[in-house]
């Protein structure tokens, strides 16, 4: 059922792969709009690039959180996922993953590009790749959380982002941080550590509250 | 054996039913009748565990449906007024799909068959999206040929459908309940089945 | 059942509160008003100078009982909203649907007064300290929890929806502390240092009464608010007509 509901769930993010696309151009747009704003300089973009690579990651999965289950309510299919005879949680997990091949996974792929634009070194790139890795399917399960909230309610958009971002920050500190750490030459062992915990602590806990936000919205 | 026992529900400030009890057993069917905003879909939404009563319990063979979760869901078959068909996939994958991820893999030759008997057979590599309403609708009642369960609960099942295919979802539902199923309908038209044990409800 | 708890299901149906919030509203509010004359007057006239920070340490007898306010709220209105989604409460979720704002205000309140009194000891109207940076945090939270409440129109989706986000939010919050803590630590940023600071035994009589009087002033405007809630989600029951006729 699981690996179904994934390859589904792929197969219909493969047939409209423009929605796919868009956000990831607004990643690669938002990252480089930040040297516009702030100028060429190299040291200044080097010390600002875990930051800007971090909020964009945020932004850009805030985008497609209505995707998740946006498609899926609105055509019914929703309501028969969660009378299917498995556990809801494994019906969240299974969507959150296909969430995050397709709209997550792809930013991880082009991050180190983009910080090509902003001078990292080698060891930097990796570590930005390592972080995202990691910290992606946080936002990506605790975003299901805010997509499931607000299902069906106006400005659905703007209110998931007023609940998820904050939720976010602890994330964006370790994440950013970790890439941080590797750019003025100290370990970012310690924020990749805490960025693990964070999945994991966020993968057994926020799938449940997802559940239930998708049986209070549902109904 | 389903009970329903004193189900009381309430939609904003307005109280829609109240202390409505009835019980369906093997072969009953059930028709629900009412105008519109009376409570119909309301009802079929709590019988099938996806919406909570304001009071009341529902019981399946004696036990609450809350606590019997997924087993309860196992038993459950349901059909609302939204289809659940994707419209990107294929006739045949979205019934392929739907089973799978509800638990009966089908192979491509069961899919067709299945198609078949709804009078799909030349839609069955269409995107659902060209699909008429009436052919979308015979595509979500595959969902009840594929599936196990010993309860149906159809909301409004003939609507948008034309003579044959209302033909084929009677002959359907008769078939459930010769083979002991139940199914609790809402409908404006008449059903004129013939069941083995009947009772029309009414919502006012 | 013991004669206890008879009792107090008799409170929790909305008919029976809302007489009864009626009377308890002055009980809290006249108290309220009292001790905030007092606790002011203690911080402002009684209150010794600082040694350090001159007069300007006074805001600090609104800062830190906001503060708190604005922390414990948060607490109680995530237990609140999760006893109302559990047990199927309509009270307690009434509850903390009251709450929300009032926490919202005093978060917000100690985060001007924060802001107040960084300028004359820091010369900034804002430093990115970790305590700041979490209350402003904790406002978010609040934010989201308000405008979530107030987009859904149906009031139990609403209950229990809020009851979801609080409870997700209360389990983040020391997540967050912790990590704007540590984020705070690493880039050397300001914190408000307490060791130069010497508490008076009549600061701290200033700032408890103070503290008092937020609660006191929380439960009565709490309870002014669950009565509009009352009255807005019951307007068809008769009691209501009954009650405010």
């Amino acid at each position: 059922m699981f690996g179904w509901l994934v390859w589904r769930d792929l197969i219909l993010a493969w047939r409209r792969r423009a929605d796919v696309l868009a956000t990831l151009f607004f990643f690669i747009i938002v990252v480089s709009l930040f040297p516009l704003g702030i100028g060429p300089e190299r040291e200044t973009l080097r010390t600002i690039a875990p930051g800007v690579v971090w909020v964009a990651a945020l932004l850009a999965s805030m985008l497609s959180l209505g995707r998740i289950f946006g498609n899926d309510y609105q055509d019914g299919t929703l309501e028969q996922l969660l009378l299917t005879p498995q556990p809801a949680y494994l019906v969240v997990l299974a969507k959150v993953l296909a969430h995050w091949i397709v709209a997550e996974l792809p930013l991880v792929v082009i991050a180190p590009v983009l910080g090509l634009q902003f001078g990292l070194s080698q060891n930097g790139l990796a570590i930005v790749v390592v972080s995202l890795l990691l910290g992606t399917p946080v936002l990506s399960v605790i975003g299901s959380v805010g997509a499931a909230l607000t299902l069906g309610l106006r400005a659905a958009n703007v209110l998931v982002a007023l609940l998820v971002l904050p939720l976010y920050i602890p994330v964006l500190i370790f994440g950013s941080g970790a890439v941080q750490a590797s750019v003025t030459g100290s370990s970012p062992q310690a924020w990749l550590l805490l960025l693990g915990a964070t999945l994991i602590v966020s993968l057994v806990f926020a799938p449940w509250a997802t559940s239930a936000a998708l049986r209070i919205s549902v109904e | 054996m389903l009970e329903v026992i004193n189900l009381t529900c309430v939609r904003g400030t307005r109280r829609l039913f109240k202390e409505l009890s009835f019980s369906a057993e093997s072969g009953e069917l059930v028709e629900l009748r009412g105008p519109n905003g009376s409570g119909k879909t309301s009802l079929l939404r709590i019988l099938c565990g996806l919406a909570m009563p304001a009071a009341g319990e529902v019981r399946w063979n004696g036990t609450r449906i809350r606590s019997l979760g997924e087993e309860y869901r196992g038993s459950v078959a349901y059909l609302g007024h939204q289809n659940a068909v994707k419209d990107e996939l294929t006739a045949i994958e979205n019934l392929r799909i739907s089973s799978a991820v509800c638990g009966s893999a089908l192979d491509k030759k069961e899919a067709q068959e299945i198609l078949k008997r709804v009078g799909l057979t030349q839609q069955q590599n269409l995107p659902a999206r060209v699909l008429s309403a009436g052919q979308r609708r015979r595509l979500a009642m595959t969902r009840l040929l594929t599936s196990k369960a010993r309860l149906w609960i159809l909301d409004e099942v003939l609507t948008s459908l034309d003579d044959a295919a209302m033909n084929l979802s009677r002959e359907f539902i008769s078939e459930h309940l010769k083979q002991d199923g139940i199914a609790i309908v809402a409908t404006h038209q008449d059903l004129s089945l013939a069941a083995p044990r009947f009772q029309r409800l009414q919502l006012s | 059942m013991s004669k206890h708890r008879i009792n107090w299901y008799k409170y929790a149906a909305p008919a029976n509160f809302y007489p009864l919030a009626g009377k308890m509203i002055p009980v809290f509010a006249i108290p309220a008003a009292i001790l905030f004359v007092v606790g002011l007057y203690v911080g402002f006239f009684v209150a010794p100078t600082d040694a350090v920070q001159g007069e300007s340490y006074r805001i600090l007898f609104i800062h830190v009982p906001a503060a708190w306010m604005g922390m414990f709220l948060y607490v109680l209105m995530a237990v609140y909203a999760g006893v109302g989604w559990a047990f199927n409460a309509r009270l307690a979720s009434m509850m903390a649907t009251a709450i929300g704002p009032t926490g919202a205000i005093f978060t917000f309140i100690s985060l001007v007064t924060g802001s107040l009194w960084g300028r004359p000891a820091w010369g900034v109207w804002w430093v990115w300290d970790a305590r700041l940076t979490s209350t402003l945090i904790l406002l978010f939270l609040y934010i989201g929890f308000i405008s979530l409440q107030s987009s859904i129109d149906d009031w139990r989706r609403a209950d229990r929806a809020g009851a979801v986000l609080a409870l997700v939010g209360v389990v983040n919050v020391p997540i967050i502390y912790f990590s704007v803590q540590w984020w705070n630590s690493l880039h050397q940023g300001a914190t408000i240092t307490k060791s130069s600071f010497k508490m008076a035994p009549s600061m701290a009589a200033a700032m408890l009464i103070l503290l008092g009087a937020c609660w006191l002033y929380s439960i009565a405007v709490v309870l002014v608010r669950v009565r509009y809630i009352i009255r807005e989600r019951e307007q068809e029951a008769p009691w209501l007509a009954e009650a405010t006729a």
